[in-house]
């Protein structure tokens, strides 16, 4: 014997007007698709910028007071600025007890009039080969490696300068303006940090081509058990110099995330109250066409609580269907949307932009299921109250 | 065991009045009639004469202003008392099966699905069985699979009749089932609906306008002005 449920009957119902039934569909689905794709985006933003600000390797950056301590800072400078501080510094650092590493640096900038078609600035970075690579073990290769002697004289390209320069390892460089000749011994991975546009040379070798015995900065490695901020507190105290904490930067960053996160939030809000509007006019439409129906169905013994269910799981059934099309698009144009954010954005984390989870999509149906629920509470009730007599009176009167 | 026991109805000083404004109309005005378990009978009279307005209140569709209505020998409307959307529901599911000039299929179900939609609801024990019964005594057997929309207007009818059977009705309430029918196909209805009373021993009201379909059941109660003018 054949049974019909409620649910069969809620969704064949909905199939009566196709076309008004899947505009439905589709108007809550752009509405998980916002919601998805936005609070990926904020959620892949966080992650990968978190990930960036810790493969950087060191917590807390000391630079010479007044120094731009960025590649970036200093190509804006063209170059210029540079300011330097003892090496005896690193060694004072290192035998704080809070600290587990430093890692000395020396940055030094050159015009290269080879670079481009108006020639451009060429950043070297003079790192330590015994300290630096441990320190930032998280930085990936895509061919060679570290050079391993500290007076070498080798480089590391970043990922962008192996590509303007087209060197792979095994070839020579020359520095311009030095007319040093260095042996390219590997090539980094993107990484989408200023790291992309440096060449990395061992410091004593900086020091000895470009002249200079000081240090442009030094990385410093807190122990975890450390706290931070008394350290940070001790680091401001050294003479001269001016101390950079990356979990400040971090926080100054999070700030913004968070800022955005509210926008997001309100643009998620409005996407969801518009599908919930769009949701309660098809349902209240498609109540008042059925008039007669939902008559005949009480007629036949129908409560109003069982007419209340139908329509709300019709509702719902929409915005289910409108969920999961919405989700499934969030996940197929994650990609997408990554690509147009790097786009747009003066600056993103290397990591994907875009992280959508199970605990993601779970959400998002959640909200879609009481988006579904809210919406259906009004056209599900005026249903119920429907008396047969008044829907079917005006067919049978005489 | 059924709520309501044995279908009959009695009633007494059944008045309906509609307001319009500070005018009272008396659409059903004080009818007392009793009609037997197992009878067919017919409401004629012209429009406006009261017929659907009567059978609404026999059929618990509608509460009346006033008098009294017993089924089965057990007070429905007593005192005036209108009953609440709820109970009258209770008492529609139990006793009757209803069928209209329109036929209020879903187009987007099956016939067999149309037939079985009140089971969704509510299922009287046992009625079930009766389904494929039905369809074939209906003549529906072979067209259980099809939309409302492949079907001509009388298999269209018999659909409704055989949804308002299903669950068993003590009362077959039939408000001018033929409207929308041609001749033939009005004439197939009243003898199944003849049928139904007399083999199966269904209690039938027939509201029409159609003399000749009225004219096959056994008793015909014609109304003018919202009194029943003969019996």
């Amino acid at each position: 014997m054949k049974k019909l449920s409620i649910f069969e009957v809620a969704w064949k119902s909905l199939l009566r007007k196709k076309t008004r039934s899947l505009l439905t569909i589709m108007g809550i689905a752009m509405a998980a698709w916002v919601l998805v794709s936005l609070f990926g985006f904020n959620r892949g933003y966080e992650r990968s910028l978190n990930k960036d600000i810790d493969n950087l390797g060191f917590q807390m950056l000391v630079v010479a007071k007044g120094c731009p301590y960025e590649a970036a800072t200093l190509m804006l400078k063209g170059g210029t600025g540079l300011k330097y501080m003892a090496e005896g510094i690193a060694k004072s650092v290192a035998a704080e007890p809070e600290v587990e590493g430093v890692t000395p640096m020396l940055m030094q900038v050159v015009f290269d009039p080879n670079k481009g078609e108006s020639g451009g600035l060429a950043a070297f970075l003079g790192v330590d080969p015994l300290t630096f690579p441990k320190m930032k073990s998280a930085l990936p290769f895509k061919a060679g490696g570290w050079f391993r002697e500290p007076e070498a004289v080798e480089a590391v390209f970043g990922y962008e300068v192996a590509e303007l320069e087209q060197r792979e390892v095994g070839d020579l460089y020359l520095i311009p303006e030095k007319n040093v000749e260095v042996k390219v011994v590997g090539i980094l991975e993107r990484t989408g940090t200023q790291d992309d546009g440096t060449i990395f040379l061992p410091l004593k070798t900086v020091q000895k081509i470009f002249g200079v015995e000081q240090l442009t900065s030094i990385g410093i490695k807190v122990k975890k058990e450390a706290d931070l901020k008394a350290f940070e507190d001790k680091m401001y105290k050294l003479p001269d110099v001016q101390v950079v904490s990356l979990t400040q930067v971090k926080t100054t960053i999070m700030t913004l995330v968070s800022t955005a996160r509210v926008m997001v939030f309100s643009i998620a809000l409005i996407a969801i109250l518009i599908a919930m509007m769009g949701v309660v006019n098809t349902v209240l439409m498609s109540v008042m066409e059925r008039r007669q129906e939902i008559g005949i169905l009480k007629s036949m013994g129908a409560m109003a609580g069982d007419i209340f269910k139908l329509v709300w799981l019709e509702t719902i059934l929409l915005c289910l269907a409108g969920g999961l099309i919405g989700t499934g698009l969030a996940l197929v144009t994650a990609r997408l949307t990554d690509i147009l954010v790097r786009r747009l954005l003066p600056y993103s984390p290397s990591g994907g932009l875009v992280a959508i989870d199970p605990g993601l999509v779970l959400m998002a149906l959640g909200v879609v299921t009481a988006i579904g629920l809210a919406s259906g509470i009004y056209p599900s009730w005026k249903a119920a109250r429907m008396r047969p007599l008044d829907t079917i009176r005006s067919e049978v009167e005489s | 065991m059924s709520a309501v026991p044995v279908a009959a109805i009695e009633a007494e000083h059944l008045r309906r009045i509609y307001r319009r404004g500070t005018e009272e109309i008396a659409a059903v005005d004080d009818i007392s009639l009793r009609i037997d378990r197992g009878s067919f009978t017919s409401v004629v009279g012209p429009s406006g004469s009261g017929k659907t307005t009567l059978i609404n209140v026999l059929g618990c569709l509608d509460n009346p202003s006033s008098g009294t209505l017993r089924l089965g020998g057990r007070d429905v409307f007593a005192d005036c008392k209108g009953l609440s959307e709820a109970k009258l529901t209770v008492i529609r599911r139990e006793a009757f099966g209803y069928i209209f000039q329109k036929f209020f299929l879903v187009p987007t179900l099956t016939v067999i699905e149309n037939v079985i939609l009140p089971f969704t609801f509510y299922r009287k024990p046992g009625a079930e069985q009766d389904v494929e019964r039905l369809l074939k005594a209906l003549g529906l057997d072979r067209r259980a699979d099809h939309l409302p929309g492949q079907l001509s207007g009388g298999e269209m009818q018999r659909v409704a009749i055989a949804r308002a059977l299903v669950n068993r009705p003590d009362i077959l309430l039939a408000d001018e089932p033929t409207g929308n029918l041609d001749t033939a196909r009005s004439d197939e209805i009243g003898w199944i609906l003849q049928e139904l009373n007399t083999k199966e021993g269904l209690t039938v009201i027939l509201v029409t306008h159609n003399l000749r379909l009225a004219a096959l059941a056994q008793r015909t109660i014609e109304l003018r002005d919202g009194k029943v003018a003969a019996a």
